[in-house]
């Protein structure tokens, strides 16, 4: 196996190679180069792939396909090497359990190479064959086109850390989705293979309980998180288990959370598979918790935190919760028993004096008659108000570099200095969380005086410190701020940065879960493993024999006893317990009241963001610009038309509007993209994705125009969780507008440097209006450009779907405004590179249409309605709005004239196909799908562009500074991003170009993907507009459909 | 630790220092302080001991006034009580640390558990500090550094400590104080009122505010002897002296007000919260 890992590995860094190379090219090179560099990576692509397929097809028989399917053709290629990966996987059969986890190890990296090896093979095996799978997407083979930028981009990725972490979800994604179909498939192809796979997959994992004693168990390898968590709770006997979680040690200081949604694999990388179970949320009122065994275990947990000196607490303090835990575990003070008994066994403090022993028996003479649960109440109820209680402690610096340290809590964030807290933020003041590399920054609401909101920036000791403390701050809000957690977001367009999200229940469902529960109080040993000895001999402690371990409910898994003397087992037997009572709500449906108050919502929540500081702000900038700009989008429009160069406040509003264009086509739905999957945005956007008809239809449906930068701005749209966040960035960014235009300016350019690590931004606010350059910050790193390396969060109210149609309607009032202001948008753009791109046309286009053919969008469809009339072009941008009335049906655009958009309708001569493309006059380009679908598959591509004004049109290259592609990978989605800065004429220019590749099933709501994908392109480049929104989508026809 | 908020005020015993003929002369630490009234100010000094002993049924203790310790009645700036356990403070003055001795001596002999503050940089004084009954809040002050909260922090652990910028010559309790377990009264002073939203800011619990015209009349304390069927005690500063605050006081309710006067102490920087310590010599029963 190493060999061929090796290789792979070899195989890897020829491509980073290459896509450094590439990547440094581009700065020099103008727009034109990016071509090249997509065509480039391409030829390498195809040659791999040769030998690919022919392996693939090998394996097609196995396990591969489903797998396959969902993974993008462009990872596809890249894998070349991954045929022997796969290999490996072949391989990883035989080894023996022993060997098992080194391998694992091993292999963790390969995995995902061998993950997308089998995506190829499964592509080509759909393609063959036309699979069940609606999304398949893969079919087109990538066309050299397609390469463009993404085979860097993924190269890239590899490169980057995260990278791996993109490659899990996508193979979790991939495996989640193939669970249902190709998990029999693999069943199958297993069982035909050999059953020594089996042998090869489980891997022994070790969690060691909170009363020290050790659980172990079997897991296959890629069981995810949940898998391991439900073993153990299960052995626990416990049924509230949303307050826990596992733990395991990155390193001698850091320790992380198994997330449960993720492979575990995959998270542990090379670690052992050993895990500590630990309360995760600390209940601000244990005497909410329903169940005795839950406190019991909120008890272990403090004691642990007590006795190590996590959670302080004062001599007084210690000897009371001492002698409540003797009260609990030992019963009753009895002198016989206890008065001369050596308590050294029990650590009551981390330094455990006598006169503390004596003051813990004094006082635990005084609960005589209290029963262990009672005793665990009490001691709950003092713990609680320890002011550390439930207090995740993070090292960090301010910007001062004076070290502090930074606290999660229920209640929002606190800042220490030493044990002193010198400054809270509660999570209602926090508009952003995000963090970069290892800088961890926060967004806090204006004081009441002030009229700007802050960013407080704290410098962790890496960058993973900073993400584990952002995504603990996603967590902890989401448990308990929210109603229900927020939707992941799916797609990601423009963003960068991390796509976690708290998946698992909040506060409020488990305790509403918790209500249900409806089983008699499970029996339950209480016993500390310190004490284990003590149990053995004088209580009733339970035994613990492994046999009997064994025996015992617990799934499957053995229970040993952990540390050297610790004999003592604490099980709880019991096991039905009702896990239906634990009916996990759906955390998106759960309505929020809040939800739909926007502007409520403007004071009211965070944020979690992940862009640079920078990027946030602007987008936060104005609340009350939101405000503002809900309440008057038509003047939003009038700037627009007039062209009046107002500073940033019109660039967001614009880039918000942006999206118009597409909402002009799609207004005829009016609706709002609910669901947003996936959607390849280009720089400008391009989305394409494919969908079975029938999705299609419905998407038509929908109008793809809800997604106008203002509905999602708008309250209305707060549809989507994530959608909700959107709107309140947009609102922001409208506030900001009228009062900041001028500062915004000034501040502008500065701000855009902080999106994504990776991501380079120039902020170009005005740039065509007012010219002026803003200086781009780009932020560093290809290298670094690792999703993860960003993480933006924004914490907001959900929605209740009911409310979201009804925003839906008032935004589709608020987009007919809004055109106007779409369209200043658009010109703003900096076109530029854009238009090369554009002009490059076929090769690029087809790239397009080639990232396309594995996405679907929703966009094609209004397109389609409204476009089907043919191909409408027009130079003069008042015909653009004519017809963009016409086409789009929509009546109300009054303020429409600045965009002139040309819509392009062909219909490629194969299968159906078909595209849109809008673009200026002088832009026009006319995207003619050269590529040929594959049989039964439906291709439509649409394509939004913004006229350019300062026509840099293709024309001006400017000189390229920087070019940078990041890719990164969600369940469904891939996206892949490129940026471009340029400098010409004295104005710097900053381009990103956003590939989305949506796969998904026909039920994904690509309308809302497509929205969504617009607004977070917006939100992550405030300062930035749309310019080319182009969506492919593809369907594949199922046989006789047709 | 008994319920939040319940804890303050308990208070069995008080403690007072008399007051020596140099806090009138401007010797020693009162150097720079106006002249005062020396016999006016034991007649206040006295009062508010009667007020103690008679009007609050706690059992008063008095150290005698030491002539070398011109501040020494100030007492409140050398220890900061809570429950068992009191802070022996290294206050900003130098002249004022041998001041503690008496103070530390007393506490000891009521079965306090007594903390030192060993730190040479640290400066500590006791009226910066504001206890909630749920927190404790530390004035970072012309007299009370970081370090010196840093110690209120590790002393009293079971609480939330969280240091709140004072500018000025003012200390944090001669700006706020508590009105009732939940009540945080303030004067309207620019300095009050930055105080008091930095500690709203910084708290995790809810306090209603009550605003007093003047910064002095928020200096008051609240008591609760612990007599059964007895409200507790709000004991702040009269008519005699604040006669603007004395409506805004009445909107305190649940607690009996019990005005003493000390506006001549006052000239030599005194105030109710640093004119007597009270403790409770069982505070968990």
């Amino acid at each position: 196996m190493t060999t061929e890992v090796d290789s792979a590995s070899e195989v890897k860094k020829e491509s980073d190679q290459l896509g450094a190379d590439t990547a440094k090219e581009n700065p020099k090179e103008t727009a034109e180069n990016q071509q090249n560099q997509s065509s480039e990576p391409s030829p390498m692509a195809e040659s791999q792939s040769s030998p690919r397929r022919r392996q693939k097809r090998e394996k097609d028989s196995s396990e591969g396909r489903g797998i396959s399917r969902f993974i993008p053709p462009w990872l596809k290629k890249q894998k070349s090497y991954n045929l022997v990966v796969a290999k490996d996987g072949g391989d990883k059969k035989e080894p023996s359990d022993a060997v098992v986890e080194e391998q694992i190890l091993d292999k963790e990296e390969s995995l995902p190479e061998e993950e997308r090896q089998a995506k190829g093979d499964a592509e080509e095996t759909a393609q063959r064959k036309q699979q069940e799978i609606k999304v398949a997407v893969k079919e087109e083979r990538p066309s050299v086109s397609s390469a463009e930028t993404q085979p860097v981009e993924v190269k890239k990725e590899r490169n980057e850390e995260k990278v791996k972490e993109i490659a899990e979800d996508k193979s979790e994604e991939a495996a989640k989705r193939e669970t249902k179909e190709v998990q029999t498939n693999e069943l199958k192809a297993e069982k035909i293979s050999q059953k020594t796979i089996k042998k090869t997959k489980t891997v022994q994992c070790k969690v060691i309980l909170l009363d020290g004693t050790e659980y172990s168990c079997d897991l296959e390898k890629r069981a995810k998180g949940q898998v391991l968590f439900d073993k153990v709770c299960e052995h626990l006997n416990l049924l509230e288990k949303d307050y826990f979680g596992l733990l395991f040690q990155e390193s001698s200081e850091q320790k992380n959370w198994l997330d449960s949604a993720k492979e575990i694999k995959r998270q542990l990388r090379n670690l052992p598979w050993l895990f500590t179970f630990n309360v995760k949320f600390y209940p601000p009122d244990p005497s909410q918790l329903t169940e005795d065994i839950t406190r019991y275990f909120l008890c272990l947990q403090l004691r642990q935190d007590i006795a190590s000196g996590r959670l302080p607490c004062s001599f007084v303090t210690h000897a009371l919760l001492g002698s409540y835990t003797l009260q609990a575990e030992l019963g009753d003070y009895d002198p016989e028993e206890h008065g001369d008994n050596d308590l050294s066994d029990f650590q009551f403090s981390p330094t455990q004096t006598k006169e503390l022993e004596e003051k813990v028996i004094e006082l635990h003479k005084t609960h005589r008659g209290l029963s262990p649960a009672q005793a665990d109440s009490q001691f709950l109820e003092n713990a609680k108000r320890l002011s550390m209680y439930g207090v995740d402690l993070h090292h960090a610096k301010d910007s001062e570099g004076v070290d502090i340290k930074l606290g999660v809590c229920a209640n929002g964030l606190l800042i220490y200095k030493d044990r002193l807290r010198i400054n809270r933020f509660a999570w209602p003041k926090i508009l952003k969380i995000s963090y970069k590399r290892s800088n961890f920054y926060i967004k806090v609401r204006p004081a009441e005086l002030d009229q700007f909101e802050s960013t407080i920036g704290f410098k962790l000791p890496s960058h993973r410190a900073a993400k584990r403390l952002w995504k603990v701050c996603v967590e902890h809000h989401t448990f308990y701020r929210l109603v229900s957690p927020e939707q992941p977001p799916k797609a990601k367009f423009l963003t960068l940065g991390s796509k976690f999200r708290y998946s698992g229940r909040t506060q409020a469902q488990t305790r509403q879960a918790s209500t249900l529960i409806d089983r008699p109080a499970p029996h339950f040993e209480r016993t500390s493993s310190k004490r284990a000895s003590r149990t053995l001999d004088g209580d009733t402690v339970g035994v613990v024999d492994e046999s009997l371990m064994k025996d015992r409910p617990g799934p499957g898994g053995q229970v040993s006893a952990y540390g050297p003397g610790v004999v003592s087992i604490a099980i709880i037997q019991d096991g039905d317990g009702r896990r239906d009572a634990r009916i996990p709500t759906k955390g998106p449906q759960v309505q929020l009241i809040e939800g739909k108050k926007s502007t409520l919502r403007v004071e009211g929540d965070n944020i979690y963001v992940r862009h640079s500081n920078l990027m946030l702000e602007d987008l936060d900038k104005a609340q009350e610009d939101i405000l503002k700009h809900q309440a008057s989008i038509s003047e939003l429009k009038r700037n627009f038309m007039e062209s009046t160069p107002e500073p940033r406040p019109n660039e967001w509003e614009k880039r918000r509007i942006t999206p118009l264009s597409l909402q002009t086509h799609g207004r005829k739905g009016d609706h709002l993209f609910k669901d947003v999957l996936s959607m390849k945005e280009k720089y400008l956007m391009a989305s394409s994705r494919t969908v079975e008809e029938k999705a299609q239809e419905a998407d038509k449906k929908r109008a793809p125009e809800s997604e106008g930068p203002y509905t999602g701005a708008s309250d209305a749209v707060k549809s989507s969780h994530e959608t909700l966040n959107i709107v309140e960035e947009k609102k922001q960014a409208e506030v900001g507008k009228d009062e900041r235009v001028i500062p915004e300016e000034m501040n502008g350019k500065e701000i855009s440097p902080g999106s994504g690590p990776g991501e380079t931004r120039k902020v170009e606010p005005l740039t065509q209006k007012d010219s002026t350059s803003l200086s781009s910050e780009s932020s560093s790193s290809s290298s670094e450009s690792e999703d993860e390396d960003v993480g933006e969060y924004r914490p907001h109210h959900h929605v209740t779907e009911g409310t979201i149609k009804e925003e839906q309607e008032e935004y589709e009032k608020e987009v007919d405004e809004e055109p106007g202001q779409a369209a200043k948008v658009v010109e703003r753009e900096e076109t530029v590179p854009e238009a090369s791109l554009v002009k490059q046309a076929g090769a690029s286009v087809t790239t397009v249409d080639t990232v396309i053919q594995e996405n679907v969008v929703t966009l094609k469809i209004p397109a389609e309605k409204s476009i089907n009339e043919g191909v409408v072009k027009q130079d003069m941008r008042e015909e653009t709005e004519d017809e963009q009335h016409k086409v789009n049906g929509e009546v109300s655009h009054v303020d429409i004239d600045v965009l002139p958009q040309i819509i392009c309708c062909s219909e490629p001569p194969v299968v159906k196909t078909e595209m849109v493309t809008i673009s200026d006059a002088s832009q026009r380009t006319e995207i003619s799908t050269k590529e040929v679908p594959i049989v039964q598959t439906e291709t439509k591509t649409i394509t939004y562009e913004s006229p350019q004004i300062d026509g840099g049109a293709g024309g001006d290259s400017g000189t390229l500074l920087t070019a940078q592609t990041i890719t990164s990978e969600s369940v469904s989605t891939t996206t892949t991003t490129h940026i471009t800065k340029t400098v010409k004429g004295g104005i710097s220019e900053t381009r990103i170009e956003k590939r989305i590749v949506i796969s998904g099933d026909a039920d994904i709501d690509h309308d809302e993907a497509l929205a969504q994908a617009i607004r977070e392109a917006r939100e992550q480049h405030p300062d930035m507009s749309v310019t080319r929104v182009v969506v492919h989508k593809e369907t594949k026809m199922e046989e006789g459909d047709e | 630790m008994g319920t939040p908020g319940e804890g303050l005020g308990r208070c069995s015993h008080a403690l007072i220092r008399g007051v020596p003929e140099s806090l009138a002369s401007g010797e020693g630490a009162g150097a720079g302080l106006p002249t005062l009234d020396l016999a006016k100010a034991q007649r206040e000094h006295g009062v508010l001991g009667g007020k103690l002993r008679q009007r609050l049924g706690l059992q008063l203790l008095e150290l005698p006034p030491e002539e070398s310790l011109p501040l020494g009645p100030l007492l409140g700036d050398i220890a900061v009580i809570q429950g068992d356990t009191a802070l022996i403070t290294r206050p900003w003055s130098p002249a004022r640390r041998p001041e503690v001795d008496g103070v530390r001596k007393a506490l000891q002999d009521l079965g306090l558990r007594i903390v030192e503050m060993g730190d040479e940089s640290a400066t500590l004084d006791g009226t910066d500090v504001l206890f909630t009954g749920r927190e404790f809040f530390v004035g970072l002050s012309k007299w009370t550094n970081h370090r010196g909260a840093e110690f209120v922090a590790d002393t009293f652990r079971d609480f939330a400590v969280s240091t709140v910028p004072v500018s000025g010559p003012s200390h944090l309790r001669s700006l706020c104080g508590m009105g009732g377990p939940r009540t945080v009264v303030a004067g309207s002073s620019e300095a009050a009122q930055k105080a008091v939203r930095a500690m709203a800011m910084l708290t995790d619990h809810p306090y209603a505010s009550l605003t007093l015209p003047d910064d002095a009349a928020a200096d008051c304390l609240f008591l609760r002897p612990g007599l059964p069927g007895v409200p507790p005690f709000l004991l702040h500063r009269g008519g005699g002296d604040l006669p603007n605050s004395q409506e805004a006081l009445q909107k305190l309710s649940d607690v009996t007000l019990v005005p003493v006067s000390c506006s001549e102490l006052e000239k030599a920087g005194a105030g109710l919260s640093s004119l007597c310590l009270v403790l409770s010599t069982r505070p968990h029963s």
